[in-house]
């Protein structure tokens, strides 16, 4: 028997049938709905009268387009009517179909990639998929996770099953130990700067090294949150003790022989000593130091102590010009003299518990500087609040001088009124920096959780190593 | 003499940018919609015009862009789009397509696409085509924004033909087969539907704790 990567083994463990033209039909395990990219696809079903394939696979909740504040009305406290329609409608496809839901007063709901995991409804050797391209967050349990369309999310429904091809095997291996206070997401936007944003297009990447295995669940979460990002529609850490212990006890995960059962079935998930990739990056954790970015591209990514660099050094040489005329900033500029506006703690990427745990200890006994206009801190799901407040961070932030929020996407992508205003400069602990994504002009600077926090004191970007 | 299916070809306009994320073919607050139609005015809304768009601001009264290219009277009727490298990255969202398509555009060339607008393009009848780098920077050396110009695009024989030049490009059988047979995905997955019960019969006793 040839040796196999953990990618192979999860594919051939699901993989249904051939089909005559070469594509592959791959058993879903599980399906995460939210308002957005549902709607057309439920319709879709009603069209052909036929119902979801496997109900007990789905779970819906809203995130993306509901409001941060004001949640003691649920749907009728969101002003904007087509919005609410749109929440309305989820509401109406889970009843119509008998769907697992967690409401907005649920203090299960959330941003979808922080509810899976937490509610123990994403397990190691699943194929998990979500009208989401940041789906790949799943991955950090040793899942074959995958963002999908609209279209698809009907197949899956349909069929259970998505039609696929498989991906190549890539491994990105980091190894030894991050500098003091580098997080995962500095990790994953450093493998971003050096792939760039199409580097993992057509593959799969398994994240591998002892950097990898020394993460918490939520620093994996963190880093696979951003393999799309790379252009990998999945990315993945094999599963191991860390994962284990995060799930047992879990609401939805099993329990008692039948997780004993499961666990040893999971330990098997790891790619074979001698398998082989199709391309391999080898990484040192200490050359990692916290990331910036600067520009439109999550490609655009610097270290904290360097300069922006000149357009003329890369071959897009245009499309960098134009990001920082965007931005508003010049080649040669230091990180450090770029001055906020805004700071966004939160998004499927960094609105954690550990990721709030940091920041507030960042910020504890510090205010924000006079420069920022808002800062908000919007935990992942109704339960991560739940837990900061137990912890008293809510204090610690509103103490600084943040705003405290309900669980939701927020201003990750600005679809709700959490947004930035014209040429507003946000510090943001979330996952693209696009033009306008956070709203109409709005310039992003991705960063870490406790860069944020920093940048949040000194109203402009420092090195969070040289914060006391 | 070649033979071309037309619904492919037509007048072509080239955007020169990398990297055109799904976040700029169709802004997040047109997403709000729960059709699949009417996202054509709004396709690449904060470049098209100046002003900021909202679902209720009708598009006559929007400031037009006239710099933008889309905007130029000669390619109002464009059906093909041609970019450069990784087309489509970023979210998900399928409305980015639904936007190409309703805006009249039937055809993408780029050097490469990110994976997932690339699948949606197939599932709703728009041809993605990658073509190589010198190739396409051949297209846009070639491109006049003062007069419209058409590629012809035979998906059959996958060949594109430009003032009399042929290049061929490759397009696995099955989503060619999407595209002129207007196969119906879920229909024809449903006819295995014994396959799949089997299948899940089998993983659900290997896997009892995938399952209530």
């Amino acid at each position: 028997m040839s040796s196999k990567t953990l990618y192979d083994k999860l594919w051939e463990a699901h993989h249904v049938a051939k089909k005559d033209d070469g594509s592959s039909l791959i058993y879903i395990d599980r399906h995460l709905i939210h308002e957005v990219t549902s709607p057309q696809a439920f319709d879709g079903l009603r069209e052909r009268s036929i119902k979801p394939w496997r109900i007990d696979s789905i779970i819906a909740t809203p995130d993306h387009n509901v409001p941060t504040e004001n949640r003691s009305d649920g749907v009728k406290g969101i002003n904007d009517p087509i919005s609410k329609l749109q929440v309305v409608t989820l509401e109406k496809n889970v009843r119509e179909y008998d769907l697992e839901y967690f409401n907005l007063n649920d203090s299960r709901q959330g941003i979808v990639h922080v509810i899976g995991p937490e509610q123990g409804l994403t397990l190691p050797g699943m194929t998990v998929v979500c009208g989401d391209s940041h789906t790949s967050t799943h991955g950090a349990f040793g899942a074959l996770a995958m963002g999908i369309g609209t279209s698809e999310v009907e197949h899956v429904l349909a069929t259970q099953c998505l039609i696929s091809n498989k991906q190549k095997n890539m491994r990105i291996n980091v190894k030894g130990n991050l500098p003091e206070r580098v997080s995962a997401k500095d990790v994953t936007m450093f493998i971003i700067g050096k792939i760039g944003t199409a580097g993992g297009t057509g593959y799969n990447i398994e994240y591998a090294g002892d950097t990898i295995e020394s993460l918490s669940m939520e620093g994996r979460m963190t880093l696979c949150n951003m393999a799309i990002e790379a252009g990998a529609r999945s990315g993945m850490v094999a599963p191991d003790e860390t994962t284990f212990s995060y799930i047992e006890n879990k609401p939805f995960c099993p329990s008692g022989e039948i997780f004993k059962k499961a666990k040893e079935y999971w330990k098997s998930l790891k790619s074979d000593d001698d398998a082989l990739f199709d391309i391999e990056h080898d990484y040192s954790a200490s050359e990692i130091l916290p990331q910036v970015t600067w520009g439109t591209s999550p490609e655009m990514v610097t270290s904290i102590n360097e300069k922006i660099p000149n357009p003329l050094e890369f071959k897009n040489a245009e499309n960098y010009q134009d990001a920082l005329i965007y931005m508003g900033l010049k080649s040669g500029m230091k990180l450090t003299d770029i001055f906020l506006d805004q700071v966004f703690i939160g998004s499927c990427t960094n609105s954690r518990i550990e990721d709030l745990r940091i920041a507030a200890e960042i910020l504890k006994g510090n205010k924000i500087s006079k420069r920022i206009k808002r800062a908000l801190v919007v935990p992942g799901s109704g339960l991560v609040k739940k837990q900061a407040e137990e912890e008293g961070l809510d204090e610690i932030f509103i103490d600084a001088g943040f705003s405290w929020r309900d669980a939701g996407c927020s201003m990750c992508l600005g679809m709700n009124p959490d947004q930035l205003g014209q040429e507003d400069r946000c510090a943001s602990t979330s996952n693209r920096n696009f033009e306008g994504r956070q709203g109409y002009k709005g310039r992003t600077h991705l960063v870490s959780p406790a860069m944020a926090a920093a940048a949040a004191i000194e109203g402009k970007f420092v090195d969070v190593r040289e914060v006391k | 003499m070649k033979q071309i299916s037309n619904e492919f070809s037509g007048t072509y306009v080239c955007l020169d940018k990398s990297n055109v994320d799904t976040d700029q073919i169709i802004p997040k607050q047109f997403l709000k919609s729960i059709k699949k139609t009417g996202f054509g005015e709004n396709l690449f809304d904060a470049w098209r015009y100046l002003d900021e768009g909202t679902l209720e601001k009708k598009s006559s009264k929007r400031i037009v862009n006239d710099k933008f290219i889309l905007n130029n009277k000669i390619f109002l009727d464009s059906s093909i789009l041609v970019a450069r490298e990784n087309f489509g990255c970023g979210s998900s969202r399928e409305h980015a397509v639904w936007a190409l398509k309703d805006f009249g555009i039937k055809t993408v060339i780029a050097e490469s696409f990110a994976d997932i607008f690339y699948n949606n393009c197939f599932k709703n009848g728009l041809l993605a085509i990658i073509l190589d780098a010198d190739i396409i920077e051949g297209i846009f050396k070639n491109f006049d924004i003062n007069e419209a110009n058409s590629l012809e695009v035979d998906l059959i024989n996958q060949k594109i033909y430009l003032k009399n030049k042929y290049v061929n490009f490759k397009i696995d059988d099955y989503k060619k087969n999407c595209l002129l047979e207007g196969l119906d995905e879920i229909g024809s997955s449903l006819k295995l539907s014994n396959q799949i019960k089997l299948f899940e019969r089998n993983y659900k006793k290997k896997n009892p704790w995938l399952f209530k």
